[in-house]
């Protein structure tokens, strides 16, 4: 990929880029209450005592929560601390019922990792994990009920959260982009965050700096909370950084602040400067032993993970024989993924890819549906690229059978079947209307001999109209170019 | 029957299983000291009622041969232990009307036993004090006065009510909670025993929070027997508190009876400084003394980062606080006085709710956790408190069971100006206590005389963590020796 570099007249400067990623963690109960997790219920209905910051009320760690992300560390690929503990980090908010959030700080349960992004052109890169830790999200504030009032629901107050942490590694917005989709892969894959940014499920907080082009330092940085979609987080970065060169283009400093993205102008405006960052007053949980997990259960844990995204792309290219290309975008998504090896299974991948992406997707797109609403299932798929590899059908009488597969669901051998579809390849038979079309079209063929190379298509368009176009392409070619001399 | 209230609870159990009377007799009795006593406002939330209706099931459990350990005995309730259906403040304005929707561990478990709950006791607010005086209600007032005086006197705190209603014989037992002091100290200066068990013997959950690494929950009773008693009821592992031990909880009234001869009893040099009030020396001393006579062998012991106690503690114990009281912002129940906005909501709820003692010791724990204080204040505290656990560690590597005062001076006067002008004389009374809980350790104040102006001095026995077999044994004895008697 093409370096990204912002020129103007006055100079050339990078960027230096780092995410923090809250990832809803997929539980049945919150992380330290026993209080559902499920979305869509009424208003304040799953809020146990110690949601609501009860008196007396204590917090008990889920252990699903921790299965979770020591998963997850492992997808990332991350050192699993053996020992990590819990600390309040403390401030006053209405949706925050007991004024602290239970959190991790010192020593987080996940530490150093990478993720491998896939850029254009097949390239990959390694973006550093600097830590995951886990904790308790907020509720949520309703402020546009009333007027006057504010509206409090605590439905996801104690939702368990991992906060994943990048090093500052991304130096184009693309780069940023491409790690969230990997991410969200990678969490979809390991089933331990359902990774919907625009349901709220994953935000990505973004911290942009600038520095001439080729240097190492590092300059004052800001930062952009709660952007909830990849490209907005493009947007924020490029729009970010363009507002920092203009700034040092003009002699100014940056500011270290917190600042909010408008998804409407793709701009950003300052929210709290650095006079007024909260004092969060840290200090070891007391309610809570520290966490001390021992390697039998990291490696139970390790043992249970499935083939992640990487591994599946490397797989498909080395065994498979996909492009690079083509592994990254049928592994993005495990049930993608698993559908198309299902399709492929026997067959010949290649070509079961190149119409897995091409017709298939299309025909989906088409008709807006999902992949598990598919009319054409994964073994019709590969039956049907079977028939066209065994010759029993051309290419062009497939895009037919396709597309009846698609009305109706049917077995593609069924519909050639019933259709009287097979293609012709005996060739007395083919030679035989070959004949016909010869001795119907003299002049041509006196035409062609005489030189009109280029009538050859139209002579083979003619033998395959003749046969309904069941005649094999190839055959038919052969056979022409025998007689044509 | 109004000599029924004399009865301890284990001789009480002891009625009511042979019938020789019913236990709403028992809670009529109480209920009628209850009222007799209302100027000690030991109470801060009486429920005769639901006292009677718990009486008369447990009636009917003795009739069906059902009963419970603690069947039909009728207790009185810290406020500080939220219970079902029955108003609890933890003595704060800011508390105000609120009634729990659950039960405390510790206080269900008494219920399963059979308890009757006569009400809620009076207590500094939020366990914050050594007198009762911090207190929204008003302080509870000490049964006992100085001879020639009619001056009322102090229960001690935090656990003053529960401390005076037993001494009273307003409730046959009480519960309390010990963060620094809070059950032994009342209980020395009421003239009754009170046991804080070892952190984590019995769960927090459903205690409103004070300092969450060093509360505890612990009886306050008519005697050492009845603290064992109490503490076989309220003991045990709980899974809504990840800090309470998974450790079996033995009976603690077997091991009463076994002598203390051979055991070796620790006499720390530190608690004994220049300047302490001679009474609480010779008290001590014929402590030591009585314990030698019974075959125990003393020993001479050293603790010596004691004298960084307080100030560990007065770092630790509002730093916890300053967190747990965050709770408290007039969103969700309690008190609430509006304002224009969230943060005046806030400023007008907490400055109205909490009183000038919490206020502090919220102003001290922020203080200690910010930024640029932190390692000075909080961190360096919890490095000192680690060489206060090892202290005890060493120590009782010597001794089985250490022997001290519970606190320097006896009961003294509501209203005294030196304690309320400069509140570090007040901390001062928590000087011989709080290293316990810093050590996270069992230990059991008991009556062991009276002073010269006739007021009744505690002796203060600490075990190893989990043992409170031994301190209950080694005070058994000492009882039977002291032969206090109660007022």
């Amino acid at each position: 990929m093409a370096e990204y570099v912002i020129e103007t007249p006055k100079g050339k400067w990078e960027i230096v880029c780092g995410l923090e990623i809250h990832c809803q963690i997929i539980s049945k109960s919150k992380i330290y209450s026993g209080a559902s997790t499920a979305f869509g219920a009424e208003v304040n209905e799953h809020v146990s005592f110690v949601d609501a910051g009860m008196p007396g009320m204590l917090p008990t760690l889920n252990r699903e929560c921790v299965h979770q992300a020591v998963k997850t560390g492992i997808g990332l690929r991350a050192k699993i601390n053996k020992y990590s503990n819990f600390s309040r980090k403390n401030y006053f908010y209405a949706d925050l019922p007991q004024g602290y959030q239970i959190t991790q700080f010192a020593y987080p349960i996940v530490g150093e990792g990478e993720v491998l992004i896939d850029l254009a052109g097949g390239q990959t890169k390694s973006i550093g994990i600097e830590r995951m830790h886990i904790e308790q999200d907020a509720g949520k504030s309703i402020h546009d009920i009333d007027p006057k009032k504010s509206f409090i629901d605590l439905n996801r107050a104690g939702v368990g959260l991992m906060e994943i942490v990048t090093k500052p590694d991304f130096r184009a917005p693309e780069e940023a982009g491409a790690f969230l989709k990997k991410l969200r892969s990678i969490l979809r894959y390991l089933g331990t965050c359902d990774g919907n940014m625009d349901e709220g499920s994953m935000r990505c907080d973004v911290n942009v700096s600038v520095r001439p082009y080729g240097s190492d330092e590092l300059r004052t940085r800001c930062e952009m909370k709660n952007v909830n979609s990849i490209k907005f987080v493009m947007q924020a970065i490029e729009n970010e950084a363009r507002r920092h060169v203009d700034i040092y283009e003009s002699g100014g400093t940056v500011a270290q602040e917190t600042r909010h993205f408008d998804p409407l102008t793709g701009q950003t405006k300052v929210m709290r400067k650095k006079e007024f960052a909260h004092d969060y007053r840290y200090f070891p949980e007391p309610d809570l032993a520290p966490l001390v997990l021992t390697d039998d259960y990291i490696n139970q844990v390790r043992s249970e993970l499935p083939e992640l995204p990487d591994e599946k792309k490397e797989r498909f290219v080395s065994q498979l024989g996909l492009t690079p290309y083509d592994a990254v975008v049928i592994c993005e998504n495990k049930e993608t993924a698993d559908f198309f090896e299902k399709a492929a299974a026997g067959h010949d991948a290649k070509k079961v890819a190149n119409w897995f992406m091409g017709d298939f997707f299309g025909m989906l797109n088409e008709k807006k549906l999902e992949l598990k609403e598919s009319p054409v299932s994964a073994e019709n798929l590969g039956r049907l690229v079977e028939l066209v590899s065994q010759n029993v059908i051309n290419g062009k009488t497939a895009k037919e059978v396709f597309a009846i597969m698609a009305e109706t669901g049917e077995n593609p051998e069924k519909i050639v079947e019933e259709k009287g579809l097979k293609q012709v390849t005996d060739t007395s038979a083919i030679e035989a209307v070959i004949d016909e079309v010869l001795a119907a079209a003299p002049e041509n063929v006196a035409a062609y001999k005489g030189g009109k190379q280029g009538l050859f298509g139209w002579f083979v368009g003619q033998v395959m109209k003749a046969s309904k176009g069941k005649a094999n392409p190839g055959i038919v070619n052969q056979l022409l170019k025998e007689k044509l001399g | 029957m109004s000599d029924l209230t004399r009865l301890t609870v284990g001789e009480a159990k002891k009625g009511l299983d042979k019938k020789a009377f019913s236990a709403e007799e028992l809670t009529r009795a109480y209920l009628k000291k209850m009222e007799e006593n209302r100027r000690l406002n030991a109470f801060v939330e009486e429920v005769p009622e639901k006292a009677l209706a718990q009486a008369r099931a447990a009636d009917e459990k003795y009739a069906r041969g059902e009963a419970g350990a603690l069947e039909g005995i009728p207790l009185g309730i810290k406020d500080l232990f939220c219970t079902k259906g029955i108003k609890t403040t933890a003595c704060s304005h800011i508390l105000d009307g609120f009634v729990p929707p659950y039960e405390s561990t510790v206080t269900e478990k008494l219920l399963e036993a059979g308890a009757v709950f006569l009400g809620k006791l009076n207590m500094d607010e939020f366990a914050m004090g050594g007198s009762n005086e911090t207190s929204y209600y008003g302080p509870a007032i000490n049964p006992w006065k100085a001879q020639g005086s009619n001056a009322d006197l102090v229960p001690g705190g935090s656990s003053g009510g529960s401390a005076a209603a037993v001494a009273a014989e307003m409730c046959a037992a009480a519960t309390g909670t010990d963060t620094g002091g809070s059950i032994r100290q009342p209980a020395a200066f009421c003239g009754v025993t009170g046991l804080k068990p070892t952190y984590g013997r019995c769960s927090r959950y459903g205690i409103v929070a004070f300092a969450s690494s060093l509360d505890q929950a612990g009886p306050i009773a008519k005697d050492v027997s009845d603290c064992a008693l109490l503490l076989n009821a309220m003991a045990g592992y709980d899974p809504k508190d990840s800090t309470s031990s998974k450790r079996a909880v033995p009976d603690f009234t077997a091991v009463l009876e076994q002598s203390v001869k051979g055991l070796k009893i620790g006499v720390p040099a530190e608690y004994r400084p220049e300047g302490l009030n001679p009474e609480a020396v010779s008290c001590w001393d014929k402590g030591i003394e009585m314990l030698r006579a019974s075959g125990a062998e003393i020993v001479p012991i050293s603790l010596p980062h004691t004298k960084y106690a307080l100030a560990v503690y007065y770092i630790i114990a509002p730093a916890e606080a300053s967190s747990n009281l965050a709770r408290y912002d007039g969103i969700r129940y309690g008190l609430r006085v509006p304002g224009n906005s969230l943060d005046e909501l806030y400023i007008n709820t907490r400055t109205e709710g909490f009183g000038p003692e919490v206020r502090r010791r919220i102003m001290i724990g922020t203080y200690v956790l910010s930024a640029g204080y932190y390692d000075a204040y909080y961190l360096k505290a919890q490095k000192v408190r680690r060489l206060i656990r090892n202290d005890f560690i060493e120590a009782f590597k010597k001794c089985d069971v250490i022997l001290t005062p519970t606190a320097p001076t006896d009961a003294f006067p509501l209203g005294d100006k030196s304690m309320s002008e400069n509140p570090i004389n007040m901390w001062l009374n928590d000087v011989f206590t709080v290293s316990v809980n810093l050590a996270g350790l069992p230990a059991l104040s008991l009556p062991a005389g009276l002073s010269s102006r006739g007021l009744p001095l505690g002796l203060q026995l600490i075990g190893r963590a989990f043992d409170e077999e031994t301190v209950l044994k080694t005070a058994y004895a000492l009882e039977k020796e002291i032969n206090f008697e109660r007022k």
